[in-house]
């Protein structure tokens, strides 16, 4: 028959500051741990989201991303042209051909530079992309010098708020618009008209052509077609996919590096664990060896100290979770490695991080109470009552 | 004496200290019949809180035989052991032993967490030990809130409230001033003559030992004296 619960919380209770120390330090390696794995939610949630999966993504074969790729026109007109590429209501084909060119601006606050997207784009650009809608001003007019701006690029960079003008690509540029792309990494860019900025960048070649596929389910007899037609040099992603990818490589390294931090510091977390138990078994020598005189057995003292353990672990998880949920207020940007732009994303916490993250708290505590709860348990009665 | 609910035979006990064998006790016999207050008394050293602990099942001797109520407990196992001290054997220890996190009324519940009752009846019994001891007023108080006679009387509440076959009592007086240290021992006294519980007391207390039925000396491992008290 196991100890009620209630004995194990109540102790817990009764060394408040030692519970609390303990827990604490727990608290902050979970928040290190939910953080990280919210960090990498929010990272793949923010890049998946750029893409449709009903969009096809065409570039240059082997370039991995826009800013790698080029696409002549030649070959951009021959994509066009597939049947498998949905007509607007206009009867034009839905295609953007666009080009990607990554420019240098100053940061608000710090000033400091940072690489930001810049994306000239066809007409369909916005049918294409449903998440992204204008939410102040009005969008670029096709072959003018005008601009419009994502949210979290007017946010975090100098002038480029609404009405201000811009120089790059040896040209001014007026910001007509700013849109919001639903937390996607479309947030991150400038858009244009893509042949103004062919000519100001001086590029021949587009980055990448975006359809939308008439059918979701012809876009592997689209693959196959572009890629053994012998006049195209050119690879095709469904859109969803390819941010995907984008965002393996950044996720990866903040899932490791955090990880690697997280199970360093619970090593130093687990050894505060196992102090508080030991010291707790030191102090209840006497109880433990009056619940054996009573008559509970070894496994009774064992379980009631490893409960324990996890009580403490688990409290210390919870406070974490809960700070670490805090960090969903929170947006943060860095360079993505993959496409070198600077992109903008939140914390997410999922179900499923909340609970791995009280598993990793449970284990914690049950790890550092083992040896304490062993030593509780193997106490011989007469020498535990003599510590009265 | 009655029909003896603990018989001991040949009981031998050694401890070894610094590589050496310091006997505790030698070849001791002794019969407790049911119903006695029997008062353990010697000096320190005479091996009669040994004697306690092999009786009450949470020491084992070197040698020798040891019937309590017709079962022989040093052949038991742990587990056993553990289950047959929850049934037969209640204890009071000199400092009360109490959870301090428990309230009086968990506290004497706690045996009964050993066996089947469900919670309502474990409480019904528990509320009924403590009126027993007068403190049915105090079922929600921890231990700290408590005086130390209050807290023996608990205590006591906690060995009775299985209905055990004995009652081993190791020093209940020795942390109490002399009316709390009274009031004990009138409990026990009662508990004795009303309940018909055999006890069985270790003590230094001269005072303590004279409200025993009888009296058993105990120097160097071996039984001195076995008196009636007055």
């Amino acid at each position: 028959m196991p100890l009620p619960l209630s004995y194990n919380v109540r102790n817990l209770w009764a060394r408040k500051l030692t519970t609390a120390l303990t827990a604490g330090g727990m608290a902050l390696v979970v928040f290190v741990f939910a953080t990280v794995l919210m960090l990498e939610q929010g990272l793949r949630d923010t890049l998946v989201g750029t893409g449709s999966y009903d969009n096809a993504l065409v570039i240059r074969r082997a370039a991995g991303t826009e800013v790698q790729s080029t696409v002549d026109r030649a070959q951009a007109n021959v994509v066009e042209s597939r049947p498998e590429v949905a007509l607007g209501p206009d009867g034009a084909p839905l295609v953007s051909k666009e080009v990607v060119v990554l420019i240098s601006l100053d940061k608000r606050g710090s000033g400091g530079p940072s690489n930001v997207v810049i994306r000239g784009v066809g007409p369909a650009a916005l049918t294409l992309r449903p998440q992204v809608r204008i939410v102040e001003g009005r969008t670029f007019r096709p072959g003018s010098s005008e601009i419009i701006v994502g949210r979290g690029i007017a946010e975090r960079f100098q002038g480029t708020s609404l009405g201000q003008r811009m120089k790059f690509g040896m040209r001014e540029w007026t910001v007509v618009g700013l849109f919001d792309a639903g937390g996607s990494g479309f947030d991150s860019e400038i858009w244009g008209d893509s042949d103004q900025m062919m000519q100001a960048f001086r590029r021949t070649m587009f980055s990448s052509v975006v359809l939308r596929l008439n059918d979701t389910t012809a876009f592997p007899r689209l693959e196959d077609a572009l890629e053994s037609d012998p006049r195209l040099t050119v690879e095709a992603k469904r859109e969803a996919v390819f941010y995907a990818e984008q965002s393996e490589t950044l996720a990866r390294f903040i899932r490791i590096l955090g990880l690697t931090l997280s199970v360093i510091f619970s090593i130093g977390a687990v050894i505060g664990a196992m102090i508080t138990m030991y010291a707790s078994v030191a102090n209840r020598t006497a109880e433990i060896g009056t619940l054996r005189a009573l008559g509970f057995q070894r496994g009774s003292i064992l379980t009631a100290f490893l409960v324990e353990a996890v009580a403490l672990g688990l409290a210390g998880g919870v406070v974490g979770v809960a700070a670490a949920s805090a960090m969903q207020l929170v947006t943060i940007s860095t360079m993505n490695w993959q496409s070198f732009s600077e992109i903008a994303f939140s914390f997410r916490l999922t179900p499923g991080i909340t609970v791995a993250s009280l598993g990793f708290a449970a284990t914690m505590g049950l790890v550092g109470g083992v040896l304490p709860a062993a030593r509780a348990a193997r106490l011989a009665i007469v020498d535990a009552l003599r510590a009265a | 004496m009655n029909d003896p609910v603990v018989e001991i035979r040949g009981l031998a006990k050694s401890y070894r200290r610094g590589g050496q064998i310091v006997p505790v006790l030698e070849a001791l016999d002794l019969d407790i019949g049911a119903g006695d207050f029997i008062a353990l008394m010697g000096p320190s050293g005479s091996g009669k809180s040994t004697l306690l602990n092999i009786i009450a099942g949470i020491d084992k001797p070197d040698r020798g035989t040891l019937r309590v109520n017709g079962t022989e407990i040093v052949r038991l196992r742990e587990a056993e052991l553990a289950r047959w001290r929850a049934q037969h054997i209640g204890f009071i220890f000199q400092f009360y032993n109490l959870m301090p996190v428990l309230t009086a009324a968990e506290n004497v519940e706690l045996p009964l967490l050993l066996t089947p009752l469900g919670r309502g009846d474990r409480r019904r019994r528990a509320e009924l030990a403590l009126s027993m001891v007068g403190l049915a007023d105090r079922m929600t108080h921890y231990p700290s809130e408590l005086s130390g006679g209050q807290q023996q009387r608990v205590a006591i509440a906690r060995a009775i409230i299985t209905d055990p076959t004995l009652i081993v009592a190791d020093e209940p007086t020795g942390d109490l001033d002399r009316v709390a240290a009274g009031e004990i021992l009138d409990l026990m006294v009662r508990l004795n003559a009303e309940a018909g519980k055999t006890i069985i007391m270790v003590t230094h207390d001269q005072r303590a030992a004279e409200r025993a039925r009888s009296v058993v000396h105990l120097e160097k491992g071996m039984i001195r004296t076995e008196t009636d008290a007055p």
